[in-house]
């Protein structure tokens, strides 16, 4: 069971009010987890990454276990504690006014 | 009983205001989509219902909504809540959020570069709706100009959209180049005796019109003059802020160009000045009287650098002789130390008798008049900065 947490803003879209738990079979990756996650509340589609070329949005920052994972490869590992539920993955919006 | 709906789009949240055909008391209801940019709002002609809005932000990208209950409640199109996240083609839901730019072999465009502010090729982005304009016909038809400039089209009520590639690749693309508030297709005017025929805008690049209901476009910036481009008379560059068309007179168009008001009586294909007595040229709104078709309304703009009223007065300019002559309205205004903008979308006009006209500020008022400019009432005050107005005339 992975666990997700999302910007207030992103909470509202897919009308969750806390942390969202996701089902994933084999690879915990980030590309893994936002396929489920957009899978599961398809609203979600194209706010996280974009659309046409799947990356990460500018204003987006993925964080787990005390990590910046924003840079990290789609296709790497998560770390152990987000693949076992023990760690959130953390979606952000990065602060930039507003 | 008649009535109105105007649908407000701010920085932060949509609004609506109704009122009875009076227009003298009003109901407020919002924030609708607390805390995200809302370029526009905008409601069908053949069902005053269906409404459609651009929800957008910096971080979370653009986010299509249309309500079918005259915005009570709103939804994804296409994405219902709680039903099955793939489509009965096993395709999957969320759609409505994406502006893919065409360019497949059929009927799509290369996606090249337009010129960036410094004039070097910069790639085509998609960021946001400026514009969602509802088909004159058929509700589930809509048209939405985007930034980085291009058109796109849904037929299925907002679930997806197609780009109508041929005016982003019709030839000039490479040299069109953002202004301001980015390189944006802001104006978005359908024809209503000619169902093929579509006028658009750019900031800053121009004004174009498609004959052939858009497959192919040309430009139509014949006698326009920005000294603020290299060849002042180019075909394309120029900063149109907005137009606006009566439809009774659809040849017709008037021009707010970031300086100079002008007009064409010939579908675009030439254009001259009557900015005549207006304090000044510069501004970005610009409409047209709903039963009037030579009576017009500006709100003149100090300059490109001093985006606020001349004088610290907010003055509607009004002609009603197609742009010889203006008249101050300020009945209602005020008259001194007022600093605020009326950006290119916020301003309508209802079709009641005596034409309503509506105007929000980026200092979060909204203005109504019911008797057609001559006096005003600030409908509200205190919204967040207003990006656009609409309205909706109920019948």
């Amino acid at each position: 069971m992975i666990r997700v947490t999302l910007p207030a803003h992103l909470r509202k879209l897919a009308q969750v009010d806390g942390e969202i738990q996701l089902e994933i079979a084999g690879q915990i990756t980030q590309r893994t987890v936002l396929d489920a996650l957009e899978g599961r509340f398809p609203m979600l589609r194209g706010t996280i990454r974009d659309h046409a070329t799947q990356k990460r949005r500018a204003f987006v920052r993925f964080f787990a276990c005390g990590q910046d994972l924003s840079h990290e490869p789609p296709d790497a590992m998560l770390p152990a504690a987000i693949a076992s539920g023990a760690e959130a993955f953390m979606i952000i919006g990065a602060i930039a006014g507003g | 009983m008649s009535g109105v709906r105007v649908l407000v789009g701010t920085r932060k949240g949509a609004f609506i205001l109704s009122s009875d055909g009076t227009r003298k008391n009003w109901d407020i209801s919002g924030p609708h989509f607390a805390g995200w940019e809302i370029y526009h709002l905008k409601g069908s002609s053949v069902d005053p219902n269906r409404i459609y809005a651009s929800q957008s932000s910096s971080w979370f990208g653009q986010i299509i909504q249309r309500s079918d209950d005259g915005g009570k409640t709103w939804h994804q199109p296409g994405t219902p809540a709680g039903e099955p996240t793939t489509a009965p083609d096993g395709s999957p839901k969320g759609e409505s959020n994406n502006f893919a730019y065409d360019t497949s072999a059929e009927t799509g465009k290369q996606l090249t570069t337009h010129q960036w502010y410094d004039g070097t090729p910069h790639p085509w982005e998609f960021k946001r709706v400026w514009h969602l304009e509802p088909s004159l016909s058929d509700p589930d038809v809509v048209y939405a100009g985007v930034e980085d400039a291009a058109l796109f089209r849904t037929s299925d009520g907002g679930t997806s959209w197609q780009e109508l590639a041929g005016l982003r690749g019709h030839g000039t693309g490479a040299q069109w180049q953002p202004g301001a508030g980015g390189l944006c297709l802001h104006t978005i005017i359908l024809d209503p005796r000619n169902p093929e025929r579509i006028y658009i805008a750019i900031s800053a690049a121009g004004a174009f019109r498609t004959d052939d209901a858009g497959k192919t476009w040309q430009p139509i910036n014949r006698g326009l003059h920005s000294q603020y481009i290299p060849n002042p008379t180019a075909e394309i560059g120029h900063c149109v802020h907005h137009v606006a068309m009566h439809r009774a007179r659809p040849g017709v168009l008037f021009m707010q160009k970031h300086w100079d008001v002008m007009r064409s009586d010939n579908g675009g294909d030439s254009w001259h000045e009557i900015s005549n007595n207006l304090p000044s040229d510069f501004g970005f709104v610009i409409d047209v009287h709903a039963h009037e078709p030579d009576t017009l309304y500006v709100v003149p703009i100090k300059s490109d650098s001093e985006h606020f009223p001349p004088d610290g007065k907010l003055r509607v300019f009004r002609s009603r002789n197609g742009g010889n002559e203006w008249e101050a309205l300020t009945h209602g205004l005020p008259q001194s130390n007022c600093y605020v903008n009326v950006l290119r979308d916020a301003m309508a006009v209802d079709s009641l008798d005596k034409c309503g006209v509506y105007f929000g500020t980026t200092g979060g008022q909204v203005y109504g008049s019911a008797d057609a400019g001559d006096s005003w009432q600030p409908i509200v005050r205190d919204l967040p900065a207003v990006v656009s107005v609409e309205v909706q005339t109920l019948r």
